[in-house]
């Protein structure tokens, strides 16, 4: 595993007077209105707010999936254009490709490199290791349960190396079980491979337990209310959910996320508005 | 796995149909709408079949058809692909082919008939055009049907992993949209049976479809059925050939399954 456990000083980003619109026409709207703020290299940072609010939207425009209307994304000085993969992006669901097996998903990134196949095979076995997966290698990616699509697909993710690890509700559609192990997991791989996290999330515990720093967002248009820095001890455990110390932060944000009640919004996502499903073609 | 002890019922059922066959041709039954009177029975089918078989003829008949079809129905597949691909990726694609090909789409096959005569050299090459147009639509609709509808979740993300224009359309846009484009296939192996028959019976020279309808004309009725019931087994088979290839393709739908 030492080819993973280097230590990457660049991740560095910084966001100046960002504004992403949204929409067409009278319908646009900004989902992410003028935001400054500065994320160290290496930091764990979550984006906690309510649904809607333009936490997935500002992710999307990280990754590069969107572009900003105004204002720049610079990550170590250089402004974001277009997706790459020293930006990765974990959904929500998994976006393994169905018609690979666990493998050759985790060994893509790799392909799309150039290397050859035995090279990336050995690479995408000890990634596979690092997450736990090392026995499902040759199954196909709707064989693996919910946790362990999330688990590939975050292998899949940090084989490219990115200096940011860029994800969108990862656990959310898990089981509250197997969240709390994921969280755990991901805090063990990211002690080895210590890339910028950018964690975007709507459970405060979640927030709490993960990051160094929580930005709390409020919605339409999304702007940060809060800058919240942690400082619980390393490595984390499940038994912080439950010290003074968390309940006391706890309650402090569900306070700000008070305000935002009652008003619900639609659920944004990386690629913009979520897509309408494709009209129904007979096709004959 | 269908249980055992539903097949019995099954074969009954087939076995009660040929049954009223025969009598209702042996008996001459005539409902005044519909007459059995010139409908031959089963067993004279048979005879004729085994006839069919013994003979010669078979092989020339079935050669020239199978060979009409898969011309034409080849070539309409790697064009209802490819053009396919490119309506369903690039809109430049979709505004230049696709108006076109909705003009033509709603004209059936078989009315290309005449046109077809006159527009090609050999009647060997009108029938397979006909077979091609018939197979065209089915495939071209299923394969832009099956690339809009690839998730694009896979497709930001793999760009993500560093996948270019060319990587994103061979790594996720044609398998994405294999299941359909095979759809498409197999119901294009159909249709290009049903037009290549109809071309046959007023164009052909051999081929299942002229052999039918000359027993027509010749007042050969057991043959008839002897070509229907042909026509039938063939393009069932070339069905199950193109759903197998298909199925052969995409393996991890089966995986999906389980």
């Amino acid at each position: 595993m030492t080819s993973q456990e280097h230590f990457l000083s660049a991740g560095r980003i910084d966001v100046e007077r960002l504004t992403i619109r949204l929409g067409e026409g009278a319908q646009a709207f900004e989902a992410v209105q003028a935001l400054d703020f500065s994320v160290a290299a290496g930091e764990f940072v979550c984006i906690l707010g309510p649904s809607g609010c333009g936490k997935s939207t500002l992710l999307g425009a990280l990754a590069g999936h969107l572009q900003p209307s105004a204002g720049v994304l610079r990550v170590d000085g250089e402004a974001v254009a277009g997706p790459s993969p020293a930006r990765g992006m974990v959904f929500q669901h998994h976006t393994l490709l169905p018609w690979r097996s666990v493998l050759d998903n985790v060994a893509f990134g790799l392909k799309m490199q150039g290397l050859n196949k035995a090279a990336r095979q050995q690479q995408a076995r000890d990634f596979l290791g690092l997450v736990g997966l090392q026995d499902f290698a040759t199954r196909w990616p709707n064989q693996l349960s919910g946790g362990m699509q999330q688990r590939a697909e975050i292998a899949r993710v940090l084989i490219n190396r990115p200096r940011l690890l860029l994800m969108d509700e990862p656990f959310g559609a898990l089981d509250a079980q197997t969240r709390g192990r994921m969280q755990e997991l991901l805090l063990e791989i990211w002690g080895r491979i210590r890339t910028t996290v950018v964690f975007v999330t709507h459970d405060i515990d979640e927030a709490l337990f993960l990051a160094d720093r929580i930005l709390v967002m409020s919605p339409r248009p999304g702007r940060f209310i809060e800058d919240l820095r942690l400082d619980f001890a390393r490595p984390r455990r499940a038994e912080l959910l439950t010290s003074p110390a968390f309940t006391h932060l706890k309650r402090h944000c569900l306070e700000l996320l008070r305000h935002e009640e009652g008003r619900e919004l639609p659920r944004l996502t990386p690629l913009g508005l979520p897509s309408d499903h494709p009209p129904l073609r007979i096709a004959l | 796995m269908t249980r055992f002890y539903r097949w019995p019922i099954r074969l009954t059922s087939l076995a009660l149909c040929l049954l009223f066959w025969q009598v209702a041709a042996s008996q001459r039954l005539d409902f005044g709408l519909l007459t059995f009177t010139y409908v031959p029975t089963p067993s004279s089918v048979a005879q004729a079949a085994v006839a069919l078989v013994e003979s010669s003829k078979l092989w020339a008949h079935l050669s020239s058809s199978l060979l009409r079809v898969f011309a034409g129905y080849i070539t309409a597949a790697l064009f209802g692909v490819v053009l396919g691909v490119a309506i369903g990726r690039w809109k430049w694609a979709e505004d230049t082919l696709l108006p076109p090909l909705e003009v033509l789409r709603p004209i059936p096959a078989v009315a290309w008939i005449p046109l077809a005569i006159l527009m090609f050299p050999s009647s060997e090459l009108s029938m397979v055009f006909i077979t091609f147009t018939g197979a065209l639509f089915p495939v071209l609709l299923n394969t832009v049907h099956g690339v809009e509808g690839v998730d694009p979740r896979l497709i930001a993300s793999a760009r993500s992993l560093g996948a270019g224009r060319w990587a994103i359309l061979r790594e996720v846009v044609l398998p994405g949209a294999a299941p359909s484009i095979v759809t498409g296939l197999a119901i294009g192996m159909g249709t290009s049976w049903f037009c290549l028959v109809t071309a046959e019976m007023i164009s052909g020279q051999f081929g299942i479809g002229y052999y039918t309808w000359e027993s027509y004309t010749i007042q050969n009725y057991p043959d008839i059925i002897v070509g229907m019931l042909l026509i039938g087994v063939l393009g069932m088979g070339s069905s199950a050939l193109v759903k197998h290839l298909g199925g052969l393709l995409t393996p991890w739908y089966r995986g999906a399954s389980r």
